[in-house]
């Protein structure tokens, strides 16, 4: 809404609109102030790691070995990255295809059970995915090459997560693609792939991009499913088949074992994955904006 | 509307009769909390059963999260007595331990794979990868997959303690948090080796779970040899307190350290030490 209809409406309010506001001004504020609390605990905490190793030793020392001090987070960092861009790639592909069967090509009881056993999968607690993963994948993907837990294992799992995500918000993009564009496309011509494809799914294409954004979030932050499935050694993979640590595992597996510096040191790596997420919103925005230019 | 409201009274009154109640529990109970390692937690559950139908009043709950996290808590006041499966720490010479088991530290193989018997200088090869394949040892399961625990934990530092490693020495292949998970991986690759707590692993072995315990310099990883001492490995199970301890905390540190807890010991694979 921009600023003049806003004053508009503000005109004709009574004492309950006026009251309404102030109540919704108020929790907004509350959940706002919140995360401000949350980001600036994290970043608080990280800062006697900055005094006492300071941000170059995260790049320059040999190895994570917090409790023998070794503080490099690069690797973790690219482990983080690659097992959610993994994630994405496999997912996008996976979502706009169920998305594209939901709207065009389902039956009325078949797309209704297809979209009621995606829900069932954004269901899933990650600790289940993670344990099925690690009892089922990854022996299978052990079959091909050692030790099965993997990065493939990892963007695997993490893929099953997102698929939702991915497949629930395209649907609802295409959904929301004027019913014009594609009838019009048939009554040029166009065979109903043909349409798909080369009005439909352009149209929907910004709206996609930004669901493919929060799912690559929320693949970089996922921790439970991962950390039993990635094999959480900290090396920059360069294969697949390779075990890596992503920086939330890492929290995982040693905070509540961690003590003074090495502490400090995760709560540094938490605040890198923060920033992290915080830039690749950034750039959502930014790449759908463009989108919707074209 | 009013559909609604009643409705809404309907969810909200049961809650809020529950939260009422369970104030009220509170005022005529003593609470314990116990914080610390996941090793000891259900073997504490157990025993905190057993206490809780003898003394009626008193209510303990457990929480995990590793034995420096009991620690930390024990030193912030956040809990009653922390659980640590390890010996404390120099550097934690302000608390007192109370041992009430022995636990050991077993090397885990898949079931079908041949080897018995590692020796600590074998142990200390595979995991500097010195010695990478299984044929180096009489089996047949090809590159051994090694896995290791997270920093910080209680079985690492037992570990690296007894075979006189340090982190940056070991090259894993995987690395876990939870003894359950360590066994999850185990048995589900032919190749891994790991180790975890004897009672976990025991257990697991004897309830159809596809791991086996390998012996440690000739002596096999049982209870009797984690009782009798002769098992190189141990590590002691201890419930730690700081200072002054009120009546119901000593209380339970008492009924813990005696024979009544014998039997719950048992089902866990842990000994009791002999006094």
């Amino acid at each position: 809404m921009s600023w003049p209809q806003a004053a508009e409406r503000r005109a004709g309010q009574g004492a309950a609109d006026r009251w309404l506001a102030a109540l919704l001004w108020a929790a907004a504020l509350f959940s706002s102030g919140i995360v401000f609390v949350i980001v600036s605990t994290v970043a608080v905490e990280a800062i006697p790691f900055l005094r006492e190793i300071g941000l170059t030793r995260l790049v320059s020392d040999e190895g994570w070995y917090p409790t023998y001090g070794r503080f490099q987070m690069t690797a973790m960092l690219i482990g983080s990255l690659v097992v959610a861009a993994g994630a994405c790639v496999l997912a996008l592909p996976a979502g706009v295809v169920s998305a594209v069967y939901l709207a065009f090509y389902a039956g009325r009881w078949s797309g209704r059970i297809y979209q009621r056993l995606l829900e069932i999968l954004a269901g899933i607690p990650s600790v289940v995915l993670g344990f099925w993963g690690l009892t089922t994948v990854v022996p299978l993907i052990a079959k091909v090459e050692q030790p099965g837990t993997s990065l493939l294992a990892a963007s695997f799992v993490l893929t099953l997560m997102i698929l939702p995500t991915v497949a629930l918000i395209a649907f609802a993009r295409i959904a929301a693609v004027p019913d014009a564009y594609y009838r019009g496309a048939i009554g040029l011509g166009f065979s109903r792939w043909q349409a798909i494809r080369q009005v439909v799914l352009p149209a929907a294409r910004p709206g996609i991009a930004t669901g493919c954004i929060l799912a690559f979030a929320r693949a970089l932050g996922e921790t439970m499913a991962v950390v039993m499935v990635a094999g959480n050694i900290v090396q920059v993979p360069t294969s697949v088949f390779q075990p890596v640590r992503t920086l939330s595992a890492n929290i995982a597996l040693e905070v509540g074992y961690a003590m003074d510096v090495h502490r400090s040191s995760l709560f540094a790596s938490a605040t890198i994955l923060v920033l992290a997420v915080l830039v690749i919103f950034a750039v959502g925005r930014w790449v759908a904006r463009e989108d919707a230019h074209v | 509307m009013l559909g609604y409201r009643i409705k809404l009274a309907a969810v909200a009154l049961p809650l809020l009769a529950l939260t009422v109640s369970a104030i009220q529990a509170k005022a005529d109970e003593t609470r314990l909390l116990l914080t610390g390692s996941s090793t000891i937690a259900p073997i504490a559950e157990e025993i905190a059963h057993l206490y809780e139908e003898k003394n009626q009043d008193v209510r303990i709950d457990i929480q995990t999260g590793g034995s420096t996290k009991g620690v930390i808590d024990q030193r912030r006041g956040l809990n009653d007595i922390a659980m640590v499966s390890r010996r404390l720490k120099p550097s934690e010479s302000d608390l007192t331990a109370h041992t009430f088991a022995l636990d050991g530290l077993a090397m885990i193989v898949h079931e079908d794979n041949a080897v018995e018997d590692l020796s600590s200088d074998d142990i200390r090869a595979i995991y500097t990868r010195k010695k990478t394949d299984w044929s180096d040892f009489g089996d047949d399961g090809g590159e051994i997959i090694i896995i290791n625990k997270s920093e910080g934990r209680a079985t690492l530092d037992l570990f690296l303690d007894h075979f006189g490693l340090i982190p940056p020495d070991i090259k894993p292949h995987m690395v876990i948090g939870e003894n359950e998970q360590g066994i999850k991986a185990v048995a589900g690759n032919r190749s891994a080796i790991g180790y975890v707590a004897i009672s976990t692993a025991f257990y697991d072995a004897e309830h159809g779970v596809a791991i086996k315990l390998v012996g440690l310099d000739g002596v096999l990883a049982t209870v009797e040899n984690v009782a009798n001492g002769s098992y190189p490995a141990i590590r002691q199970l201890n419930l730690v307190t700081a200072g002054e301890v009120s009546k119901t905390t000593q209380a339970f540190l008492d009924f813990a350290q005696s024979e009544a807890v014998h039997e719950i010991l048992d089902t866990f694979h842990v000994v009791a030490p002999s006094r």
